[in-house]
């Protein structure tokens, strides 16, 4: 550990709003990103199970 | 499995960067912003290259996964370019004093970024998709040359970006304290561009595939593969 303490941590050594904004805008794009993939994937799979139910109950008819 | 490996480096990189990765002598902490700048610069690159060899596929043989591909590394693409432009200038501004400057790497960087975004308004401009996959194959090989321009802009104008501090002959120019951790660090963002490509990929197969025997019998009954 390079740091004395959390708050030491934080400040970065003068340069914390730097440093956050380059880590925090990464950590922000990456669970962004996920999510997105996550919920397109959902949406597709979910639209996909609906027609297939869809076709089914058609055949039964 | 890429997600997991790219959660596990990232997150060990990370704290590894931030909290135990001795401070630079000149820069003191602000060189922190490493650990997070060159994975993203560099992923940002590999994956316009993956693109080129996509489109190179699609050009040649005509496959129309290559095409998925393409899609796939579009969205990443611009979004990984636009976090290294961004992280860059907050790294510049405490380290060369400004947001932004016109340094050869910077710029070519920029031309990475309106290449990515040019394609992805090209692919939304052309309803036809076989000719707007050609079309994008062929903007992404030609654009593959801005690439090594990346990799030599630093030794071609020497402005701000420094030249290369990691070469397959010499010793790394930084301790292996800062390495090391770098080095998990771009491994993690390979692993996350590995995981988000081939995530898209597969939810862009199903849909245009949506009408096909298979992804009917997927989605009958029960059974669950995706």
């Amino acid at each position: 550990m390079q740091f004395e303490s959390f708050s030491e941590f934080l400040a970065m050594g003068g340069h914390a709003q730097y440093v956050w904004m380059a880590y925090g805008s990464m950590a922000a794009f990456l669970l962004a990103y996920v999510m997105v993939l996550v919920r397109k994937r959902r949406t597709v799979v979910g639209e996909l199970k609906w027609r297939a139910a869809a076709d089914a109950h058609e055949v039964e008819q | 499995m890429f997600g997991v490996l790219a959660l596990l480096l990232l997150s060990i990189g990370a704290i590894w960067g931030l909290a135990f990765a001795p401070p630079d002598y000149q820069q003191g902490n602000s060189y922190r912003i490493m650990f997070v700048h060159v994975p993203t610069a560099m992923v940002a690159q590999s994956v316009y290259l993956g693109m080129g060899v996509a489109g190179f596929v699609l050009f040649v043989w005509r496959m129309k996964i290559a095409d998925v591909a393409i899609s796939a590394c579009l969205p990443l693409g611009i979004f990984l370019t636009a976090l290294a432009l961004f992280t860059g200038s907050v790294w510049g501004r405490p380290t060369w004093g400004t947001w932004w400057d016109w340094d050869g790497r910077t710029v070519s960087t920029l031309v990475l970024f309106f290449l990515y975004v040019g394609i992805f308004a090209l692919r939304g401009a052309i309803a036809d998709s076989d000719l707007r996959g050609r079309a994008s194959a062929l903007v992404a090989m030609v654009g593959t040359i801005n690439i090594p321009i990346i990799k030599y802009s630093v030794d071609w104008w020497q402005t701000l970006h420094q030249t290369s501090s990691f070469t397959l002959t010499e010793k790394p120019a930084m301790p292996a304290e800062m390495w090391l951790p770098l080095l998990v660090m771009v491994l993690g963002l390979y692993f996350f561009a590995g995981f988000a490509v081939l995530h898209r990929m597969r939810t862009e197969v199903l849909v245009r595939e949506r009408n096909t025997q298979w992804v009917a019998q997927l989605f009958s009954g029960e059974r669950r593969a995706v």
